[in-house]
């Protein structure tokens, strides 16, 4: 329904074109706005091509001014492991991209070998070692190098963790957390099995030259500690060495920085014919997380008024039915409310500024190749 | 009441109302009878049939064996004899060097035991010499007798889940099987026609026939009264020929025609039908007893053995004819009657067609259990043994007698012990006596899921064969109703022939007659020898059948009925006695014989419920159970036949359609109870359609999971375990009952329904990478290897021996790295193709041995075992065990494990007959996101619906998205939503609303590449994914050049054999079409078999190349000259010299 936008104009606002020529009202919602209709959104895509209004004088190609005139972030919330921000001005192509390499391509560290000594616990060795490669671990992956198939694990491509419990015999069944798991700054201290020669110091799996501990200011860790490794009946023990190496989220989820990382648009939540009374307060009530709020008129009048549209979860119950034509549901498209939930080895804007770098590396790596 | 804040109104309404009732209203609240099912599942246990049935032969059925064949004596001389005066089985045990130890059935999975105890006897006895000294004796054994787990004797029975454990055994699991050399058999329910019944049916020839199948501990025979002509005749096998009926009536003594045509009833359309029978038998000049045996005689199969005083025929009357109708010192009367009852049904039927009976109808079937299999085969082989004692005595007793003659020392318990074993390890029950050959009666019990070891245990098979085109036997009868379930039988040949029991099913097992008898008859049954045919027919009275046979008559059968209903509901005779009033032919039956089905159901008096609020609140806090509802009359068990008496509600509460409340006589428990145990597990499916839940059905049984808590302490020859398998997310009241929340066979995956990548057609689905990499459809599969160390006797034996190294100590052969240092591969080790897993050395002279020094290393042949796997798969050795098997040789299993991610190929399903393969897998940031960034697990192509019509699975995926968002588990039970045990759409949706999402559970979701947001709402949420066997690793096969076959020299067939994929004759037909020449020529020769042969265009015969000449000779013509190369396949010169060896002389024309 674009055309009941014209009726009110107030709503499409926010980009100012300096331009003389305007855009008609409706194909300016077009241009800016995903209609969320009760059956199907509508207008998602957008319009792409620069030139798309020419005919109307009006330029719809991407540039940097104006990139840099609009774009701006407004966090809003910031803890220790997630972080929602809006990033207003770009397109979702761009806004995609982040999200997409902030899962697949930001590198974190994670436990990639393991060397069992010992599992007479009744979890296989293969998913004990799958298990522990998915917990997060609390070492910044930007100290590390990637280890390639050749290289020799050394000090620094490779943080090595054991894990030793066992639960005594006549004693009650324990669960080993992932607090169990000790980092091991020295290197692996499990000899290769078939360096039977005497003399010489014992050959190890890894060659660290020094001491972790020397090159990096805080222990390493993981980040939770209380994740269930595995239980242990009586009688039954772990021993194991698990090397973690960098990698990234494509590779294996493992590797994935975030828990996840999303966006959503902006809600905008329109009310296009004035809904009053008994309507009003029936509305109010439809919406599960309370977008609508009713202002006082006056003289016992009641009127329906949009107070919070950013809670809106875009579950349509208010353009079913009854008033549905009065409301119109849309998405902001160049606002974005983004989220990452780190997983922890990175602080979560740390992760942001991350993916920025590497968008950045790609574009110059597309630009040198280009050049 | 939702409506909650209505405002003022709703206020109002809100407040108590007075406890006045108007009549219109519902009598009762609705009493939540679901506690009903547990509690009746408490008590039966899943499998109870089964164990029923075997107890019942353990602590009765081998009694009364015994008892019928007690006294085995010796042939010259009756003195010397046996007698058996009590019999016992004993807790499951094994002999071990004199030693007498128990066992437990783990174990003898384990070790390749039976898991059988010892039958032990008390016997008296004389033993023969100059006089007869009497002698008992306890506790002789006589065999080894397979038991059933759970059963009595079974160590587990009435154990508790922590004594289970301690024994190895899952709680979970039914029992209800035996355990054979190792492997667990199940011996399955069989459906047969029902014994001793008329039955009044057409032949193919569309005759009427009445046919009654006696069968009696002697004895089972079959009886067929058929029309023919117009005229009726008798057929049994042991007359050449049909002889007329009232020939056969006069033969047992009923001369006069006019007391014939008074057995069958008055009614002159009777006598008309009976007429030309009656002439044709004077047309005989048959008149009198001795004339119609004498015709009778004649007619016999095999005269020669009929050379007693009373002639053949009378003999096969007596004992043959209708055989389960005694006859008492001579006296046919019975018979008679019976003869005369089974005449007037058929007439019956010729005059009203509505009489026939209908060979499908549950009510005519049996199904006979373990119990009763295995008493068979006890009683032949019992009486095997007995008369191989027997033999043995008189072959002693002919010789001279050195040692006493005595019985006791003859008893050999092999025969029952290897005969037991043998039958239900084969399947083959072979009865000597009854003629009896029956194949596959016994099972292997699949492993594969918990599923699939429950399916086995309801499965009811049939005794037709299969391949018959029959669609009536197919067919869903009505009256399978709450007994057999409607959806779950196997597609193809068994479809619909291979049924399920259901869940509340209860199979009965013979009861004590006597005491029935005699109770029927002082509560005015009429006995038939004071009446006479005439009275016996009289307008008004009910025959009294009971067990087929003909008890008497009565002259008031509701109030008859309703006293003997009334004793079993106070429990004066047994619950599983059925009477069932048949008005139509004018009968009463009563049944309490083995093998009926029946269910349980609430007794209502005038559509009132017995059971009441407080007996269910009794239940629910323990101080009630099911029996003690049982035994205050508040439910009973209906059989199949009985039902047809009752007028059966499925609610209290609700009103049926125009049914009048007051003739309700009983109310279902459950209406989810009509369904089995596996269709148990769809959830919402009254809302799919039909064939849908019966392809889950069959699909449930292949979906990997957890199968049993011992799982990983089995040794089962195949094993797949699911490695993160979760409880469904929406659940239903079966998947409870039976446990399936606690061995769940698949995850709840977060499923997208939208179209992606293309690579989703035909039903494929599409898979997140990530969901993969963090454990989704991971899967363990566990392979037994067994090798045995053979023993060659005069101490000679394999070896194993530790893999070789060199002075290094580095292995000499890399496939040796798995092996431990006793030449056994290590457990936890990483074992690749080719690997070897037991070094086994084997002697290499095995019987000629240097006088008793010891083998020297040389002596040896290496025999390793190695492994053959998947190149570039890591498997692992999972454990390694060492038993003696029951030869006392060595046996070493080793048990490797294969962990599995779901690859491109692999099949998965939902609850809903929806399979599909993994079409491909896509990376997590390709995946759409929803607003909350929910990212899907898999994506399933939403043309999977409309054919399909799965709607339980749409219902399944609104549910579980209300489940997760409000923590709670919905549930799907079958047609659960009036009585609260499936959660309405409605409410779904009001949750799914009041968390934000909207009420149809579609999302609006963003592209995961390009992040705008997709066009259509997305209809996601979670849905409960099974990963099926079916997995690609172990199908894939491809080969270029390989393995020949010997003989041919064509490519070996099968993966099995790295063979080649055969262009078969439909292939070879469109090449040829297509006229591709060159193709044909190079799939059929040049890729398969080759072969150069020298022919001689003279005499047209295959020659040789002498290679010493290097030149080519024709052996026929006895020289070179006319000799050509050529080439053709194999396998054709190979036809030609096999013709040649034939006298068929194939000659070659060379152009
Ligand atoms: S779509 Fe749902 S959440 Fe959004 S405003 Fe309407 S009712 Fe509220």
């Amino acid at each position: 329904m674009p055309k009941k936008g014209t009726k009110s104009k107030k709503v499409v606002d926010d980009v100012a074109n300096e331009q003389e020529n305007k855009l008609p009202d409706y194909l300016e919602l077009q241009r800016t706005r995903v209609v969320c209709n009760a059956d199907a959104p509508i207008h998602t895509l957008g319009f792409q091509y620069s030139g798309a209004f020419a005919a109307m004088g009006v330029d719809n190609s991407v540039s940097v001014e104006k990139f840099c005139k609009n774009f701006k972030v407004e966090i809003n919330r910031l803890t220790e492991d997630d972080i929602e921000f809006d990033m207003i001005g770009v397109d979702a192509s761009i806004a995609n991209a982040f999200r997409r390499i902030l899962i697949a391509e930001v590198p974190t560290m994670a436990i990639e070998k393991v060397f069992m000594a010992d599992n007479t616990s009744v979890i296989a060795d293969e998913v004990l070692s799958h298990r522990l490669g998915l917990i997060p671990l609390d070492a910044d992956p930007r100290l590390f190098d990637y280890i390639s198939e050749n290289d020799v694990p050394n000090e620094r491509n490779t943080i090595v963790y054991k894990l030793h419990v066992s639960c005594p015999k006549g004693s009650q069944r324990i669960t080993v957390k992932s607090s169990e798991l000790e980092w091991l700054p020295e290197g692996s201290q499990l000899s290769m099995a078939s360096s039977a020669q005497s003399g010489d110091k014992q050959k190890t799996f890894t060659s660290f030259s020094k001491s972790q501990k020397q090159i990096l200011e805080k222990p390493l860790g993981v980040k939770f500690k209380d994740i269930t490794i595995a239980r242990l009946g009586p009688g039954q023990a772990i021993e194991l060495e698990a090397h973690a190496v960098k990698g990234v989220g494509k590779v294996h989820a493992k590797w994935s920085p975030v828990a996840t990382a999303w966006y959503r648009m902006l809600p905008e939540v329109v009310i296009l014919e004035e809904i009053k009374g008994d309507n009003a307060e029936k509305l109010v009530k439809k919406c599960p997380v309370n977008v609508f709020d009713i202002e006082d008129l006056g003289n016992g009048e009641k009127r329906a008024v949009v107070a919070k549209p950013r809670a809106c979860t875009l579950c349509r119950q208010c353009v079913m039915k009854d008033d549905g034509q009065k409301i119109e549901l849309r998405r902001v498209r160049d606002h974005f409310i983004f989220t990452i939930e780190s997983t922890g080895a990175l602080p979560p804007e740390v992760l942001f500024t991350e993916a920025v770098k590497i968008l950045e590396e790609k574009c110059e790596k597309v630009i040198s190749e280009l050049s | 009441m939702t409506v909650v804040d209505q405002g003022d109104d709703a206020a109002k309404e809100e407040l108590p109302t007075p406890s006045y009732r108007s009549l219109a209203a519902p009598l009762t609240n609705p009493v939540d009878k679901f506690a009903l099912l547990p509690a009746f599942l408490k008590v039966r246990g899943l499998v109870k049939e089964h164990i029923d049935s075997f107890n019942y032969f353990i602590t009765r059925g081998i009694r009364n064996i015994l008892r019928a064949n007690n006294r085995i004596e010796a042939r010259n001389d009756p003195n010397i004899y046996l007698r058996y005066t009590d019999v016992y089985v004993e807790k499951p045990s094994v002999q071990v060097d004199y030693k007498i130890e128990r066992i437990t059935p783990h174990f003898c999975r384990l070790t390749d035991r039976t898991y059988s105890a010892p039958i032990k006897v008390d016997i008296e006895y004389t033993v023969g010499g100059k006089e007869y000294i009497l002698k008992t004796k306890r506790n002789v054994l006589i065999g080894y007798m397979p038991i059933m787990l759970r059963s009595y004797p079974c160590v587990l029975n009435g154990k508790d889940e922590a004594e289970l454990a301690r024994v190895g055994e899952c709680p979970l699991d039914p029992g209800g099987y035996f355990i054979v050399k190792g492997t667990e058999k199940v011996i399955l329910i069989q459906e047969q026609l029902s014994k001793n019944r008329i039955i009044i049916d057409t032949d193919s020839k569309g005759r009427v026939i009445a046919s009654v199948t006696s069968s009696t501990h002697e004895i089972k025979s079959k009886t067929v009264i058929t029309m023919d002509k117009e005229k009726i005749y008798l057929q049994l096998n042991q007359f050449t020929k049909p002889i007329p009926i009232v020939v056969v009536m006069k033969a047992m003594g009923m001369t006069s025609d006019q007391e014939v045509v008074q057995m069958v009833g008055r009614d002159p359309r009777y006598a008309d039908l009976l007429f030309p029978s009656i002439q044709e038998c004077a047309s005989e000049r048959i008149y009198t007893q001795q004339q119609a045996l004498q015709y009778m005689d004649e007619k016999v199969t095999y005269p020669g053995a009929g050379n007693q005083k009373e002639g053949r025929s009378k003999s096969i009357l007596r004992d043959v004819f209708i055989a389960h109708v005694p006859v008492k010192n001579g006296n046919f009367r019975q018979k008679c009657i019976y003869t005369g009852v089974m005449l007037r049904r058929m007439m019956d039927a010729i005059l009203n067609a509505d009489t026939f009976d209908d060979k499908d109808y549950v009510g005519n079937k049996r199904l006979e259990l373990s119990g009763q299999l295995m008493s068979l085969l006890f009683e032949d082989l019992f009486k095997t043994m007995n008369s191989q004692a027997v033999e043995l005595m008189n072959k002693n007793s002919d010789k001279t007698r050195s040692s006493p003659l005595d019985f006791s020392q003859l008893i050999k318990h092999e025969a029952i012990t290897t005969g037991l074993e043998r039958a239900i390890s084969t399947g083959n029950w072979d009865i000597k006596r009854f003629r009896m050959h029956r194949k596959g009666v016994s099972q292997v019990l699949s492993r594969l899921s918990y599923m699939a070891s429950l399916g086995y245990m309801t499965r009811i098979t049939p005794q037709f064969e299969k391949t018959r085109k029959t669609s009536g036997p197919r067919a869903l009868q009505p009256s399978q109703w709450g007994m057999l379930c409607p959806c779950d039988t196997p597609e193809g040949e068994a479809c619909g022939l291979t049924k399920n029991l259901a869940l509340l099913t209860h199979v009965t097992t013979d009861q004590e007659e006597g005491p029935l008898m005699n109770l029927c008859k002082s509560l005015g049954v009429e006995d038939l020898s004071l009446l006479s045919g005439e009275e016996i027919h009289a307008p008004g009275s009910f025959l009294v059948m009971f067990n087929g046979l003909i008890l008497g008559k009565h002259r008031q059968p509701q109030k008859f009925a309703n006293g003997m209903r009334n004793l079993r509901r106070s429990g004066k005779i047994g619950e599983f006695v059925s009477i069932f009033v048949n008005e139509k032919q004018h009968c009463i039956h009563i049944a309490s014989d083995g093998g009926r089905v029946c269910r349980p159901l609430i007794i209502a008096d005038k559509g009132r419920s017995r059971v009441k609020e407080h007996h269910m609140k009794e239940l629910r806090d323990g101080i009630r159970s099911f029996d003690d509802f049982l035994r205050d009359g508040l439910i009973e068990y209906l059989d199949v036949n009985e039902e047809n008496n009752a007028l059966i509600a499925l609610y209290e509460h609700v009103d049926q359609d125009g049914v009048e409340r007051s003739s309700i006589t009983h109310i279902e428990i459950e209406p989810l109870s009509i369904l089995g145990v596996v269709s148990g597990l769809i959830p919402y499916p009254h809302h799919n359609q039909s064939p849908r839940n019966t392809y889950q059905c069959a699909m449930g049984k292949q979906a990997m999971g957890n199968i049993a808590y011992n799982q990983l302490f089995r040794a089962d020859s195949l094993l797949y375990l699911l490695v993160y398998a979760q409880r469904p997310l929406l659940t239903t009241k079966t998947i409870e009952l039976v446990g399936y929340d606690k061995l769940g066979a698949g995850q709840n995956a977060t499923v997208a329904v939208m179209g992606y990548s293309g690579y989703d057609i035909e039903d494929a689905i599409v898979m997140n990478k990530s969901s993969l990499d963090r454990g989704f459809g991971r899967c363990i599969a566990m392979k037994k290897y067994t090798v045995t160390k053979e023993n060659y006797g005069d101490g000679l034996s394999d070896r194993i021996a530790k893999p070789q190294r060199d002075q290094n100590g580095v292995l000499v052969k890399q496939n040796m790295r798995a092996l431990d240092e006793d030449g056994i591969a290590a457990p936890g080790q990483i074992i690749r193709n080719h690997d070897v897993y037991v070094n086994k050395q084997t002697p290499k002279n095995t019987d000629r041995r240097v006088a008793g020094a010891p083998l020297a290393d040389r002596d040896y042949a290496n025999a390793a075992v190695t492994y053959k796997g998947i190149d570039g798969e890591t498997t692992v050795v999972d454990r390694v065990m060492l038993c003696s098997d029951t030869n006392e040789k060595l046996s070493i299993k080793c048990i490797i494990r294969h962990t599995r991610r779901p690859e491109v190929g692999d099949k998965f399903s939902s609850r809903h007959g929806q399979k599909g393969v993994c079409g491909t897998i896509v990376q997590q940031e390709d995946f759409p996101f929803s607003e909350r960034g929910i990212c899907p697990d898999l994506i399933m192509n939403p043309h999977g619906f409309p054919s399909r019509m799965t709607i339980g699975k749409m219902i399944e995926l609104l549910g579980g998205k209300a489940g997760l968002s409000c923590g709670r588990f919905h549930y799907g039970s079958a047609f659960g939503e009036p009585s609260g045990n499936a959660d309405k759409v409605e409410d779904i949706s009001n949750t799914l609303i009041k968390h934000g999402f909207s009420y149809n559970g579609k999302d609006f979701l963003y592209s995961g590449i390009l992040g705008h947001p997709l066009e259509a709402y997305i209809f996601m949420g979670p849905i409960y994914y099974q990963k099926l066997k079916h997995m690609v690793l172990d199908k894939m096969h491809a080969r270029a050049s390989g393995p020949r076959v010997l003989l041919t020299r064509q490519p070996t067939e099968g993966r099995s054999r790295d063979g080649g994929l055969r262009l078969g004759e439909m292939e070879r037909d469109c090449l040829i079409a297509y006229g591709a020449s060159m193709l044909i020529f190079e799939r059929l020769m040049l890729s398969s078999d080759p072969y150069q042969v020298q022919v001689c265009r003279k005499c047209g015969l295959l020659g040789y190349y002498n290679h010493k000449l290097k030149a080519a000779y024709c052996s026929m013509c006895k020289n070179g000259e006319n000799m050509a190369k050529m080439r053709l396949p194999y396998a054709c010169k190979l036809l030609f010299q096999e013709l040649q060896s034939m006298n068929v002389v194939p000659r070659l024309k060379l152009a």
